[in-house]
């Protein structure tokens, strides 16, 4: 039985939950482009799961009006993980930060990505622990003066988006909140990939580590800082995309003219490119768009081959009956020892 | 080739204990499952005991790389191992050296000759020769040269000299069969069916067999074989079952009752991964098995498959369980079905990973933060892992509720013939998703207080659980300090009131009398065993055996006023006796041993006799 055709609206994605974030967080904008997509997709209400784990960004399933698991901390893609090779018709979300997703879940992030769990993985990275009130987080840059690091922090952070790669995701993107139309083609492009696909959402925390991200994303210096990725597109950037990046020698890149930009291509099977781009430091531009899109089957779908190949093969037994009795059965009658 | 055209005279026996022991490289424990078989088909009742080192390989000829596998087969009940073996296969000093102090005095030894050299002995830590010095002198010693005996049998097989050497086992197996009048043929079978890859290891191992019978027959190994019947065992078709196959096979059955997809999650850890194992291999069930990237994992994605409308469940040992605990309170808190299987090992930390104990109860009982009561259900002996597997899920189902399953490391691994149960008569299990949007709250409850399952997929059931308290119907994250009474004290009530349905308690043999031993789990065979004989004894003597661990039989305390004593043996220090004290008020006293090893039935024995003629009780008795 399919439902009857009817043409949901955002409205019909937001749930009768009030939202409890600080003003002016940019969970809002997140949220909001997140709900305006779900009735492009197409795709049911009913059919849709968001999975969270602990911290600010994880609030994010009881906001939405559909189904919804607010696990612990750093677990979701570990019980996303359950849900959809339980149920693979589901499209699954998962919503996490930079230290639940990273740090205390970092462990269940990298294996979710290498197994290519069909999961939409959207990670709102502010570089600091919001709920908890201000500790430094594994993507706090070095140095950084924090309720936890009063003489700044010593450790080095990770590059989320280098890690996934290493981790072998099948669909590695950047976005940021401040800008609407950029988020919304990135979270469609993730919507749309069959496998694990890993979003880096710059999120600012207003209350904690406001403007984190001013120095690339700010309105006024963002052409000059950012680098938009554009599949099939050479690697341009600057208002008038008079610069781009070449390869250079010894497989390192290169700062140039945009004349001789190398081509974007998400689909390389080779990391090393996507790697060299996702790695750039300041005073390189930042990426932002799809670094990699790759199509390999999932996990899901292996494990559901298997049990259809079993089916076919007919070998073992079949029914309750016959699994309890295999192996060297034997019968004792009435009787039987008496003799 | 049959041996003998006439056949020697038996001596009839009603039961023995043989054990097989050499280095863990020596395929002790195959040569042990291998004679278990046989016993199993010819109809014997019979119970396994098999021991071994945590290390793969711990340096050869060492003490520590000793494997052991012992076996009681008997021509009537059998419900332990046995305490002390008649037979001892020993092959090499290091084996003889730990097992010889349990062979009982007159026992029948069989030794490895070649294997005494002086650099073996040394490496075993014997000063003098046992062969020579006097050691082995009350006891029958058949030494046997395998090294020479097995490469003159199995020349021109075709393998390699050392393939030939690992054929020593199947010797040793052939020699133990005709000392015990088994049927050599059927296990000749079985041997070309276990090598059929390689059909000249096949023909070298049968070889080994035959040559090992043929030498029990020539030399005259004993002045007569013996034999045991087959025992009086209630008709059915029977199957030999160790504890985790039919653990596995116990899930399989809930899931298949009730209709639901299977999903184990688990991370390898000993002594629980043949579970995962065993579940690998159907996948004809509507069966996913995921091995995580970790405890923590393999447990979240069986929830997750919960909530996807599957039956969720994980298993592992102690040290993984303790990293479970904190998922173990989201299943509490979001009220999904959730089996949780702890085979439990010596502990704490790493502790004795492949040696039994029982100390994991408080931890499943007690083990989490906030109030987190989970229903704890304990199997008794390797068949009942499937009655108990099979209860556990229809709990967590009925009742939306985690629940544990507590097996150990000797249930695990032991085997026992299991009395296959009619498929048809095992209890319903229904899973009664919610499908009506009309009046759909998540947190309302029914009659035994369990809350709608309502799995993603379900149109306009569309709702969010989580870990934070919710409101007691919306399930909307709720702070109210009433609403989180209401709702620790619900939760608490929903597990309570399992209780309430469970059967009367019906102790074993005396209704009532001096002494009434009150055990868990694994310890089941020899406490039966134990009060078996001191009923013999003119002792009155009665045995309840807890399946449910929490919550307890509402009427154990009325059961238990009927015996002037209490005695609660456990493998451990005490933790059903401190937990009964606590939850009921019931005193009792303790019988504990911690070695990694089972109760011997006469420790038991020896204690409730003791108790009985005791005025004064004290409150933990010494192990005699
Ligand atoms: S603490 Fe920061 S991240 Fe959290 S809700 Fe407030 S502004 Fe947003």
């Amino acid at each position: 039985m399919s439902a009857p055709l009817v043409k949901l609206t955002k409205k019909d994605f937001v749930s009768d939950q009030e939202v409890r974030w600080c003003p002016g967080c940019a969970d809002f904008a997140i949220l909001a482009g997140v709900q305006k997509l779900m009735p492009e997709l197409g795709i049911a209400r009913e059919k849709t799961v968001f999975i969270s784990g602990i911290g600010c960004a994880s609030r994010f399933p009881y906001y939405m009006n559909t189904y919804g698991f607010h696990g612990i901390h750093g677990r979701a893609p570990a019980i996303a993980t359950g849900l959809k090779m339980a149920n693979p018709d589901l499209t699954v979300w998962v919503v996490t930060g930079d230290g639940d997703g990273l740090s205390i879940g970092g462990n269940h992030l990298i294996h979710a990505l290498r197994r290519n769990v069909d999961l939409k993985i959207l990670l709102f990275d502010n570089r600091i622990y919001g709920l908890t009130k201000g500790q430094a987080s594994p993507t706090s840059e070095l140095g950084k003066k924090t309720k936890s690091s009063p003489f700044g922090t010593v450790d080095r952070p990770f590059n989320p988006l280098t890690l996934a790669l290493g981790a072998g995701a099948t669909f590695v993107a950047r976005t940021t909140a401040n800008d609407m139309p950029h988020m919304s083609s990135v979270l469609k492009r993730a919507a749309a990939h069959k496998g694990a696909a890993f979003v880096e959402i710059w999120q600012n925390c207003v209350v904690f580590n406001d403007g984190a991200f001013d120095e690339w994303s700010e309105k006024d210096v963002r052409d000059e800082r950012l680098l938009k990725l554009e599949h099939g597109k050479p690697l341009m950037y600057g208002k008038s995309k008079d610069k781009g990046l070449r390869i250079g020698g010894g497989f390192t890149l290169e700062m140039g003219a945009a004349d001789g930009a190398v081509v974007h291509d998400e689909s390389r099977d080779n990391l090393s490119l996507a790697l060299a781009l996702a790695a750039l430091e300041p005073p390189w531009p930042q990426v932002m768009g799809v670094l990699r899109a790759v199509d390999l089957p999932t996990v899901d779908q292996l494990a559901r081959e298997q049990e259809r190949e079993a089916e076919k093969a007919t070998r073992g037994p079949a029914t309750l009956e016959a699994l309890l009795q295999s192996g060297d059965t034997w019968d004792v009658t009435a009787g039987a020892g008496d003799a | 080739m049959t041996v003998s055209a006439a056949p020697r005279p038996h001596i009839d026996l009603q039961n023995a204990v043989v054990r097989f022991a050499g280095d863990s490289g020596d395929g002790m424990q195959l040569t042990g499952t291998e004679f278990t078989r046989e016993a199993a088909l010819y109809g014997n009742d019979l119970a396994t005991f098999p021991d071994y080192p945590a290390e793969i390989r711990a340096p050869a000829g060492t003490t520590a790389g000793v494997s052991g596998y012992q076996i009681q087969f008997a021509a009537h009940e059998v419900y332990s191992a046995g305490d002390q073996p008649d037979t001892l296969v020993a092959m090499n000093p290091a084996a003889l050296k730990v097992h010889l102090p349990d062979l009982k005095r007159g026992g029948l030894l069989i030794l490895n000759e070649a294997t005494f050299k002086q650099s073996d002995l040394d490496r075993a830590g014997w000063k003098t020769n046992p062969l020579t010095d006097g050691t082995l002198e009350n006891y029958q010693v058949i030494k046997v040269d395998f090294e020479h005996l097995v490469g003159k049998a199995v020349e021109g097989a075709g393998v390699s000299a050392k393939d030939a050497s690992r054929c020593k086992n199947f010797y040793a197996l052939g020699l133990v069969f005709w000392i015990y009048s088994r049927d050599i043929e059927r296990e000749e079978q079985a041997i070309r069916e276990r090598f059929k890859k390689s059909p000249p290891l096949a023909e070298a191992n049968v070889r080994a067999f035959k040559a090992g019978y043929n030498y029990g027959e020539t030399i005259e190994a004993l002045d007569a074989p013996y034999s045991i019947q087959p025992a009086r065992l209630k008709p059915g078709k029977y199957r030999n079952v160790t504890g985790n196959s039919a653990l596995a096979l116990g899930l399989i059955a809930a899931a298949q009752k009730a209709g639901l997809r299977l999903f184990y999650g688990s991370y390898p850890i000993t002594p629980a991964s043949d579970i995962l194992h065993e579940l690998s291999k159907y996948r004809r069930f509507q069966l996913t098995t995921f091995q995580a990237e970790d405890e923590i994992a393999a447990i979240s994605a069986a929830i997750g498959a919960s909530f996807a409308g599957a039956l969720g469940i994980t298993g592992s040992s102690g040290p993984g369980i303790a990293l479970k605990t904190e998922a173990m309170g989201l299943a509490l808190m979001t009220e999904l079905p959730l089996v949780i299987i702890n085979v439990q090992r010596g502990g704490p930390s790493t502790g004795l990973p492949t040696k039994t104990e029982q100390s994991d109860l408080f931890q499943a009982v007690y083990g989490r933060n906030g109030e987190c009561p989970i229903p704890v259900l304990a199997a008794r002996s390797p068949a009942d892992c499937f009655e108990t597997a099979y209860e556990a899920c229809r709990i967590a189902i009925d009742c939306r509720t985690p629940v544990i399953v507590l097996s150990d490391g000797s249930l695990a691994n032991g085997s026992e013939p299991w009395l296959l149960p009619d498929v048809n008569s095992l209890p319903k299990i229904e899973p009664d998703f919610a499908t009506d949007p009309a009046g759909f709250m998540p947190y309302k409850r029914d009659e035994k207080l369990a809350r709608p399952w309502a799995i993603p997929g379900t149109p306009g059931l569309e709702h969010r659980i989580g870990g934070l308290e919710k409101d007691a119907l919306t399930g909307n994250i709720s702070y109210d300090a009433h609403n989180h009474e209401k709702m620790v004290r619900t939760r608490a009530e929903k597990v309570r009131r399992i209780a309430d349905r469970l059967d009367p308690t019906e102790p074993f043999f005396d209704p009532e009398g001096e002494v009434l031993v009150i055990g868990w789990g694994g310890t089941y065979g020899s406490i039966t065993q134990a009060v078996i004989e001191a009923r013999q004894g003119g002792l009155k003597v009665g045995h309840v055996h807890l399946r449910h661990v929490f919550p307890l039989p509402n009427d154990l305390t009325d059961v238990a006023t009927r015996y002037r004593t209490v005695l609660v043996p456990e493998l451990n220090m005490g933790q059903l006796r401190l937990h009964i004290r606590g939850q009921l008020g019931l005193e009792s006293v303790g019988l504990n041993k911690i070695q990694g090893k089972p109760f011997h039935v006469a420790e038991i024995r020896s204690t409730i006799e003791s108790l009985a003629r005791r005025k004064h009780l004290p409150a933990e008795q010494e192990i005699a």
